[in-house]
């Protein structure tokens, strides 16, 4: 679960980490009234859940109360689009407005987790204020890596390392007290992601957190209700949170095959099979292990709400999942829910004859397919654009002249 | 021979009370497994039709003396449950639960790669030896004893990878998923080096996912160690950027993770590459009968 700016802040405050001087504006007139009370010039940040919103133009400076308000009018309900967000982007409904701090340098500081060597490690490069993945690539030299082992913490001759590495010798107090109060918090929140980019030296050599991310696990959200507390819904897709909320894995895509399968892997794999035999997947759908007729009357109704959805995929592989099982979840799901569109069905694995024989003999009409290449076969037959039998159509009519 | 698992594993399953415990422990005793035990806090003394029930690992261990626990727990418990385990000396794990925070399995990896346990999962289907033992989720009859190793990272796709790879009238000597978490017990590599130096595997399949860098480590290692065919099919080339697609590591972030990245380390290593997972069956079929001339 992603945080906004405003939230991580406040986070780490709380952990004594210092942040520039700033409030939450809901409307124009919030933004200046905050930016009376902070002083000029101030930066008005938009906070969406999406990196790249500089670039996207969702960043800007005023230099007087009228101006905030002018472009706090002109940022709110504004799209920005990202590479992350799609084309379709993401709408502005709050701004951080903050005091503009003056800066002598700008510098990286993250805590996640390393996959490979299973570890929190900490990443720092006097390089802040562009992406890491652009110093690494430019300026690898410049990238400290320091994983830490859990049992024994983040230890002093590791931040001595920092306070040297990124040139803090004066801001030693600082910098020491930041790094191991922000280890706590990543520790303490079960962060997946902790991330200052700047992270500044002021004018009159300070540290300050400029910009700052933080991702939690979504895993542990169960075990953190103060953090559960701040996600903010309107910053997801309706469809996913419906979805989610039914126990869904829904990821809408912009094709227009509907797909519903269980297993997040086998979902990806049906949409590639979809991609190469010329179709395109209109979402991913994992319908989980508990393949009910409710979840799948869900996964129905979010599908076919999709007006670009021409036909339906429905792949399972019973393992957890029995085919029978699912095959009444089908039947009884098409009870409830109305779709126009054909379906095309692929079941296999435990009881795979009960599931397919019902489905034959319930009298709705279904294509089964014996594999995922025959499946993909037909359901891109059906909505591929029909050339050839217009022709034959033509033809015919030739004929009846 | 196969790997790690046997005819003679013999298993315990923590957890074996609650519905999902209680039918997988089951099925896998139908299939032939030797399911020993089971392990839930509070109801020691009772049974899962016939199977004894245990309060703790320690005491199913001295009474039934397992070599594999598989888990079935809920996630706030379940790293718990996987250290019990360990700490009462059970040296192949297998973990199905899905959901642990990623700190909890941050402990955990210390833990096992000390004590050097072989844990499986979390996150994932399990482990069988086709015809010897089935230690996990998966539905036992779509496998059929043979040659080819299997290594996946998703549970449903090593089925489908498994089904199409018997449908061809080849089979499987062991198969298994590692788990579809950040933070899992074992790597492909693990599981190559074995798969290399086990007599019955003559070919081995790789399928992997978008994310994380698991595949290209994996091809650097074929590329160094690995003298057996390898094929691989990556799953995600159609998935959009930055979304994670269902499984916590799926998820392409820039140039990373992508399946141009991993086909191209995997290919730079020889390894058989099969894009199309409607193929995997036939393409590994044609593959080994043309260009290894094995006799199927």
């Amino acid at each position: 679960m992603k945080l906004h700016e405003y939230q991580a802040k406040e986070l780490m405050s709380q952990y004594e980490v210092p942040i520039p001087e700033g409030r939450v504006a809901y409307f124009p007139y919030d933004a200046w009234m905050v930016a009376m009370e902070l002083g000029f010039p101030v930066v008005l940040k938009a906070q969406v859940l999406t990196g790249g919103r500089g670039k996207a133009g969702g960043v800007k400076i005023a230099k007087t109360a009228d101006e905030a308000r002018d472009i706090a009018q002109e940022l709110f309900g504004k799209t920005l689009v990202t590479a992350q967000t799609g084309p379709q982007g993401v709408k502005v409904r709050k701004l951080l407005v903050e005091k503009v701090s003056s800066i002598k340098r700008e510098l990286y500081f993250s805590i996640t987790i390393d996959r490979t060597i299973g570890k929190p490690v900490v990443i720092a490069s006097k390089r802040g204020g562009m992406s890491i993945e652009e110093v690494s690539e430019l300026y690898p030299e410049d990238i400290i890596k320091i994983p830490i082992d859990p049992a024994v913490g983040f230890l002093p001759y590791q931040i001595r390392r920092l306070k040297y590495d990124l040139d803090l010798v004066e801001q030693e107090k600082e910098i020491s007290r930041i790094v191991s109060n922000l280890y706590k918090l990543f520790m303490d929140k079960d962060c997946s992601l902790l991330e200052m980019n700047p992270l500044v030296v002021t004018d009159t050599n300070h540290l300050v957190a400029l910009d700052a991310k933080i991702e939690i696990d979504d895993n542990a959200i169960f075990r953190r209700k103060e953090i559960a507390k701040m996600r903010d819904l309107t910053e997801y897709d309706p469809d996913e949170l419906e979805a989610r909320f039914a126990g869904l894995n829904f990821i809408k895509l912009d094709g227009d095959i509907g797909c519903m399968v269980n297993g997040a892997g086998l979902a990806m794999a049906t949409m590639d099979v979809i991609k190469f035999a010329g179709g395109n997947p209109a979402n991913f759908l994992d319908v989980g292990g508990e393949a009910t007729p409710d979840t799948i009357a869900k996964g129905f109704e979010i599908i076919t709400r999709d007006p670009k959805v021409k036909a339906i995929f429905i792949n399972i592989f019973g393992g957890i999942v029995r085919c029978d099982k699912v095959a009444n979840g089908i039947l009884q799901a098409l009870k409830t829910v109305e779709v126009k569109v054909p379906i095309v069905v692929r079941l296999t694995g435990m009881n795979k004859e009960e599931g397919m024989e019902m489905l034959k003999n319930s009298g709705l009409a279904f294509s089964v397919a014996q594999d995922i290449k025959e499946a993909a076969h037909m359901i891109t037959q059906i909505t591929k654009p029909k050339k050839e039998e217009n022709q034959t159509t033509k033809e015919t009519n030739k004929k009846e002249k | 021979m196969a790997i790690v698992v046997y005819k003679t594993s013999r298993v315990i399953v923590q957890g074996i009370t609650g519905k999902e415990g209680r039918y997988h422990a089951l099925a896998c005793r139908d299939y032939g497994t030797k399911v020993v035990g089971g392990v839930t806090p509070g109801k020691g003394g009772s049974d899962v039709d016939g199977i004894p029930v245990f309060n703790t690992v320690e005491e199913a261990v001295q009474k039934t003396n397992p070599n594999v626990s598989l888990i079935f727990v809920p996630p706030p418990f379940a790293a718990d449950a996987i250290l019990e385990a360990v700490g009462s000396g059970i040296k192949i794990i297998v973990c199905i639960t899905e959901g642990i925070p990623v700190l909890d399995m941050v402990k955990v990896k210390r833990v096992i790669e000390k004590e050097g346990i072989i844990l499986i999962g979390p996150n994932c289907p399990g482990i069988i030896t086709p015809d010897a033992s089935k230690i996990g989720i998966m539905p036992g009859h779509i496998f059929k004893r043979g040659s080819i190793g299997i290594i996946s990272r998703s549970g449903t796709l090593l089925y489908e990878t498994a089904d199409q790879i018997s449908k061809v009238g080849l089979g499987q000597s062991t198969c298994l998923g590692i788990g579809g978490d950040p933070i899992v017990g074992t790597d492909y590599i693990f599981w190559l080096e074995r798969f290399e130096q086990d007599p019955e595997t003559e070919a081995i399949m790789i399928v992997g996912e978008i994310g994380g860098d698991a595949e290209e480590k994996a091809a650097e290692y074929i590329k160094a160690h690995v003298t057996k065919p390898v094929f691989a099919f990556v799953a995600g080339a159609s998935a959009p950027k930055g979304r994670r697609m269902g499984h916590a590591g799926a998820i392409i972030m820039g140039k990373k993770g992508t399946v141009e990245s991993k086909y191209n380390a995997l290919k730079e290593a020889g390894v058989h590459i099969i894009e199309n997972p409607g193929y995997i069956g036939e393409t590994i079929y044609k593959t080994l009968k043309e260009k290894y001339h094995f006799s199927i």
